[in-house]
């Protein structure tokens, strides 16, 4: 047992910090800390750097272009990443569709896709959940129909987010009609500019343009993007969903939104006196950072393990543990954030949009609080909501 | 970062897990409650044999120079048998004076005995008056001739009915909550002006009210007028020891409930089978994963040589385990129905000693306060 960092890993922290300070754009930096999500171009910039440095796919093997770290330098690196702030590669492109290709794929697929998705010259997105297949993935109704080499798709994919920065997006779609429901799916690669595909926005509650719906009226799709077997994309969705789960545990992040939450409230008085001076909120703020510290030590723990389980292509089931708990803290702390804006987080607007306060008409770091709470109750929702990851948990651990 | 045990430590693990697994059934336990001392002699002189008793002490005062990790695999095996010997009052809390804050000399005097199982010691802290806070102290030590006397009440003295020596706080200067002017004093349990009123506590251990009247220290440790921060040393390890021990019995009646589950039908099939059950279990495992890593942390912590730190990050540590401590507890007894409640089954049984535990050396409301005056654990922007 050793349950501190190395030396090198603690060399390695500060050489991230160092990337970070020359690097990482100001304007980015100011613009993540006020609670907004990065602009494409802040995105695309920023990962390009990353990758001009050996470091936008950090869980990718070195031949693919991974910078071969050790489980615990990735998570220095992600956890730096989070409380600079910067943004985070791609996870479309880095976490998800990057390593189905590079577990499932041809040759041809990882040469043909891997290095655009890392230097992000493509931007992916996910087509997974439809309106009658949410929880149950698995009852996709969007079908794909081999037609001279090409399969057909028709069908509606819906809650896709960031569609509308995408030029290509993976598709689950049911290529066998005739078996149960798990084994008839594959996952296919679909340019964005195929003839057939719509894409339509959604508004969130917050006011956002963050997801959207995408319309496949007969995209033709060539034989070779399909990934794995056909009938087997199951097995990519599974693998993917597991990788999901793991970055949602965000501890730099939340640790990032605390230390915010502790400035904001310094700053701003409660009857008369600091709000940070009153006992009962501060115990709010306490109790938020006492389960982060646990939850550090956590995803320390899977990282540990997850050396051991390397190569084995199947995600630890300890994952459902960090998505339950880290998305109840990223929501718990944004609703600390929220409270300590008082009535000044009542006015209206998309948090994310350009220009965004720019009448003056509340103190700039409340602007969009309650829009970031109301629009992060989406996180217990996706990505497997946390009563899947119970039912999991149920399954997988206690037998039930 | 690795979180496996290394070959020795595996042994370790498995020798206790073995004794504890043959003679620690639940039956075996209500015999030794029942016993006259309220605890087993013949497990004693076990852990004695397996070195259990000498293991945090150097090996130059007769020990076995174990780290923190070991102690905190003894602790966790204890845990999961709810044992009922003084070994944390001994080793962990009576060591720790020990090993902190004695001589040389008085090492040499003490470390061998309670190696060898045939001296028991105990920590004298709590007063009416002071709930949670180890620097609220009444209890006086006075100046007499060359040594110190003692007067005062002190309760809910671990296992106080069969120490043989006390490590107790008094007063030396200043007012009943100054943070200076606390001495820590050796009391042997023999001397004149000690009287002891021993008793059961809720969860089947041993604790005793001691009144000193003028009793004679044989030993002040350090400093008379600046023990507190030694206090706060040796609470800080008993709290890491603690969190392990908790672990221990988190996992064990929350592995009684599942099988429970999966074992009682009702409405013809097995209540597991009941997502509402499912949920409140997987709840249960994700307070005791977050736990377990607290746990971890507080091994490390527990070590911490800035003080304020290390005060800080321990607070956090009984304060999450505190709260998973409660949930656990609660929902195992829920979750099994009516059984649960009675004294013939073993969950209630962990249920009471978790509870004691979430209280021991403050409650998860005192320590959540605590950090939160201190700060928190985070810095702001
Ligand atoms: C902002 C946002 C972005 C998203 N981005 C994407 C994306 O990029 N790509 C993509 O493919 N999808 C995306 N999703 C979709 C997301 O994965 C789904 O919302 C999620 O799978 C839940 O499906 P649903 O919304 O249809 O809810 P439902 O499945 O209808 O669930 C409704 C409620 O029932 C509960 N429930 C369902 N089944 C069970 C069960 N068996 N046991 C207990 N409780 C159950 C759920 O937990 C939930 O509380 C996004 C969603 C949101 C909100
Ligand atoms: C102190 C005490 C006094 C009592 N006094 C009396 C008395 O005077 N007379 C008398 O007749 N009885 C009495 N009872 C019995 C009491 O009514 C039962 O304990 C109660 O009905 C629960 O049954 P059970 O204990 O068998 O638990 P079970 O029915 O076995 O339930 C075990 C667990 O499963 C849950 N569960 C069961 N079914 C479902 C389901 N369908 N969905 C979700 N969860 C489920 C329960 O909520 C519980 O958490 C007493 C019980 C106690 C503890």
């Amino acid at each position: 047992m050793e349950l501190r960092f190395t030396g090198v890993e603690l060399n390695f922290r500060q050489e991230v910090r160092d990337f970070l300070a020359a690097e990482c754009p100001p304007e980015t930096r100011a613009h993540l800390t006020s609670g907004k999500s990065p602009t494409k171009a802040m995105v695309v910039e920023w990962q390009k750097k990353l990758n001009a440095r050996g470091w936008a796919a950090p869980e990718w093997p070195v031949e693919h272009g991974g910078p071969g770290w050790s489980p615990a330098q990735k998570y220095i690196f992600r956890e730096e990443l989070q409380m600079w702030p910067a943004p985070m590669p791609l996870g479309f492109n880095i976490n998800m569709c990057g390593p189905v290709i590079i577990e499932f794929g041809t040759e041809e697929q990882k040469k043909r896709f891997l290095p655009r998705m890392r230097n992000l010259d493509d931007w992916w997105c996910q087509g997974f959940s439809e309106p009658g297949a949410g929880s149950d993935l698995a009852g996709l109704k969007t079908k794909a129909v081999l037609e001279n080499g090409e399969w057909v798709i028709n069908g509606q994919k819906t809650w896709t987010t960031l569609a509308q920065h995408a030029d290509w997006i993976f598709v689950l779609a049911r290529t066998d009609f005739t078996a149960k429901k798990q084994e008839g799916i594959s996952f296919l690669l679909v340019d964005m500019k195929s003839p057939g595909i719509t894409v339509r926005p959604i508004i969130t509650i917050e006011g956002g343009h963050e997801v959207n719906e995408v319309f496949f009226d007969d995209v033709r799709v060539p034989a070779d993007q399909l990934v794995g077997e056909v009938n087997k994309g199951w097995d990519c969705a599974k693998f993917l969903l597991g990788n999901e789960r793991f970055g949602q545990a965000r501890v730099g992040a939340s640790r990032e939104r605390i230390r915010r939450l502790k400035m904001i409230a310094k700053e701003t008085l409660d009857g008369g006196r600091p709000l940070i001076e009153d006992p009962e909120f501060r115990r709010q703020v306490t109790e938020m950072e006492i389960e982060l510290k646990a939850l550090e030590m956590t995803v320390m723990r899977v990282i540990a393990n997850e050396t051991k389980r390397a190569g084995t292509g199947k995600p630890d089931p300890a994952t459902s543990v960090l998505k339950i708990k880290g998305t109840e803290i990223q929501q718990g702390v944004s609703e600390l954030l929220m409270k300590a804006a008082g009535p000044y987080a009542w006015v209206d607007g998309d948090p994310d949009a350009e220009g965004s306060n720019d009448w003056d008409v509340a103190p700039d770091w409340a602007f969009g609080l309650a829009g970031i709470y109301f629009n992060w109750r989406k996180q217990s929702i996706y990505g497997g909501s946390n009563e899947i990851q119970r039912n999991i948990m149920a399954k997988a651990f206690l037998g039930l | 970062m690795d979180f496996d045990l290394n070959e020795s430590q595996s042994l370790l693990q498995d020798s206790i897990r073995k004794t504890l697994t043959a003679k620690y059934g639940f039956e075996n336990r209500k015999a030794y409650m029942a016993s006259e001392t309220g605890w087993s002699r013949e497990m004693w002189a076990q852990y004695a044999e397996l070195g259990l008793l000498g293991l945090p002490f150097a090996e130059e005062d007769g020990g076995f120079g174990g780290g923190p990790e070991e102690t905190m695999l003894v602790a966790e095996q204890m845990g999961r048998h709810i044992t009922l010997e003084p070994w944390f009052s001994t080793v962990v809390l009576g060591g720790g004076f020990l090993r902190h804050g004695a001589d040389a000399a008085l090492r040499q005097e003490m470390v061998e005995g309670v190696a060898a199982g045939e001296t028991l010691l105990t920590f004298a802290q709590t007063e009416r008056q002071s709930r949670y806070d180890l620097f609220d102290v009444q209890t006086t030590a006075k100046k007499d001739g060359s040594g110190w006397v003692i007067t005062g009440r002190k309760g809910m003295v671990l296992h106080g009915d069969t120490a043989d020596q006390f490590f107790v706080t008094a007063r030396v200067s200043g007012a009943s909550r100054d943070r200076g002017g606390i001495g820590v004093f050796v009391v042997p349990a023999t001397a004149d002006g000690v009287s002891v009123r021993g008793f059961r506590t809720v969860d089947g251990q041993r604790a005793a009210e001691v009144d000193f009247t003028g009793a004679r220290a044989t030993h002040v440790l350090g400093d008379p007028e600046g023990g507190l921060s030694l206090v706060d040393r040796v609470v800080d390890e008993a709290i890491a020891v603690l969190a392990a021990e908790t672990i221990g019995a988190m996992d064990v009646v929350h592995a009684m409930t599942l099988d429970y589950m999966k074992t009682r039908q009702q409405f013809g099939r097995a209540i597991g089978s009941f997502q509402a059950l499912q949920h409140k279990a997987a709840d249960m495992l994700v307070a005791i994963e977050q736990s377990r890593s607290m746990a971890y942390f507080a091994t490390m912590a527990g070590q911490g040589t800035d003080a304020g730190e290390r005060r800080r990050n321990m607070h956090a540590v009984k304060a999450q385990i505190g709260r998973s401590q409660r949930l656990v507890g609660q929902q195992s007894i829920q979750l099994h129905g009516g059984i649960a409640m009675t004294m013939e089954y073993a969950a209630g049984h962990y249920f009471k000693r978790l509870t004691v535990n979430e209280a021991m050396f403050g409650d998860t409301d005192h320590h959540l306060r605590a950090l939160a005056d201190a700060g928190g654990l985070v810095q702001a922007a």
